[in-house]
């Protein structure tokens, strides 16, 4: 197969930063673009062939890896999948019994929807606005903490939140309360089972994923008394849903030197670099500047602010090497995280095959 | 969905409800790698309506055809995606494992 000239082969595969701007940022997508050259620009199959992924670095909720063979088109996909569309549980009702402390109650009921849950949405419903609340879509919180008169101040924190397995405890308020005392009365919430008693949550209860976020403080005689209903949701809704801190990628840096730099000019590169990207190697010529860690590089083009250093030093980015960033709040791990978004985009796609045929 | 005009079918417009920049500029991604589509773009015409138009004009192919099979590839490129990455995470945690074990001899 023929093969594009160098120059047309860069400009395909990188993105030059230059000292005033970068260029070639837009990839040439159209299967024709190269036809007049005899070179196909479909490469499908060279996709599943060339595609692949290093992990750099796996912990409990943060996780790095390199993509690389991939378009911009998907990874950004996947990006704004794992910030605004992959579900979390937070909480979303509030019902305050009592609130003597300082903070207004539409402020304490927002600080707690933020707080991140240890559950795994996978195993919840979304609760529409008609459904009741049931023990498949909602999971309840009890808060009950005052601080007594004559005490210290204290503060109350996320580990203070109580799962309630059962459900709500506050009754409802009933038009006719006198009518059947026998009856079992009704509370905010219609579970027909115990959360407790499902496998997947006797092992590992549900609770706030950090125990030590400050919820509110009290002063003596101050006191909070209320009820927090957690469902599924997503981040496009409201960021509390989102399960990420944050996800990025950055393109993987390329830093080329086009001439060879010796002696006072390569100690003067070197000290350029605010990340060191630059080291000096002893030749037989001199001391030579090289390319040590182009990986570090932040493509600040320091380097080349200078008159002329353009001519010495090259700032380029590989278009199809992504370095992945994901960090979790914690109720998925990171790599799970991953999977579910690239699950969400296939099923994007089979949507629209079923509304197609 | 929408359809644009049915006189030609070989030159659409889509009209997706509920979906953004995440799907649309995916599928204008594979739909342009395909060699029977001549062109291919799309369009969000008001930030505040979650819809996009996808327009594709194709060499003779029905669009909603060609559109189909792009959604098909962009699903298969997504399970290959998935399978290297689970098997990426997989050799990354055998490799840690073998390190840790190294330690501690």
């Amino acid at each position: 197969m023929p093969e594009l000239p160098e120059h047309l082969e860069l400009k395909r595969t990188r993105v030059s930063c230059n000292f005033d701007a970068p260029t070639d940022t837009e990839p040439i997508l159209y299967s024709g673009a190269y036809a007049s050259m005899g070179v196909d620009n479909t490469n499908m199959e060279d996709f599943f062939k060339n595609f692949k992924i290093k992990i750099n670095r796996l912990t409990e909720d943060e996780i790095e890896f390199d993509m690389v063979g991939i378009d911009a088109a998907l990874a950004n996909a996947f990006r704004r999948i794992l910030i605004a569309e992959v579900p979390t549980m937070a909480i979303e009702k509030v019902f305050i019994a009592n609130n003597t402390s300082v903070i207004q109650d539409e402020v304490l009921a927002h600080r707690l929807g933020l707080i991140p849950l240890n559950v795994d949405p996978r195993l919840f419903e979304y609760k529409s606005e008609k459904d009741l609340p049931n023990e498949k879509n909602t999971i309840v919180f009890g808060l009950h903490a005052r601080c007594e008169r004559g005490a210290p101040r204290n503060t109350v924190k996320s580990d203070e939140l109580k799962w309630l397995p059962n459900g709500s405890e506050f009754l409802l308020a009933t038009e006719d309360n006198d009518s059947d005392p026998a009856a079992k009365a009704r509370t905010y919430t219609s579970f027909s089972c115990g959360q407790d008693s499902l496998p997947e949550f006797s092992v590992n209860p549900i609770c706030a994923r950090h125990p030590d976020i400050t919820i509110a403080r009290l002063g003596p005689g101050q006191e909070i008394e209320l009820e927090a209903h957690a469902v599924k949701g997503v981040g496009k809704e409201h960021a509390k849903w989102s399960p990420v801190a944050t996800a990025w990628y950055r393109m993987l840096p390329e830093v080329v030197l086009l001439q060879d730099v010796y002696d006072e000019k390569a100690e003067k590169l070197v000290r350029k670099c605010p990340v060191n990207v630059f080291d000096i190697e002893d030749v037989a010529n001199g001391r030579k500047a090289v390319v040590a860690r182009p990986r570090a590089c932040t493509l600040c083009r320091e380097c080349i602010r200078e008159e002329g250093w353009d001519q010495y030093v090259a700032l380029r980015r590989k278009r199809d090497h992504f370095i992945f960033t994901i960090e979790s709040t914690g109720a998925l791990p990171p790599e799970v995280l991953f999977t579910e978004a690239v699950k969400i985009l296939e099923d994007k796609c089979e949507r629209v095959i079923t509304e197609l045929s | 969905m929408e359809h644009g005009s049915y006189k030609n079918p070989s030159a659409s417009t889509f009209s997706l409800s509920e979906e953004d920049h995440t799907l649309a500029n995916s599928l204008r991604f594979v739909l342009n790698k395909d060699p029977r589509v001549t062109f291919c773009g799309y369009s969000i015409p008001h930030p505040s309506e979650a819809k996009v138009n996808i327009r594709v004009q194709t060499t003779g192919d029905h669009a909603s055809e060609v559109l189909k099979d792009s959604c098909q590839n962009l699903m298969n490129i997504c399970e290959h995606v998935r399978n290297t990455f689970e098997n990426a995470v997989d050799e990354y945690r055998n490799s840690e494992a073998t390190d840790s074990m190294a330690i501690t001899h």
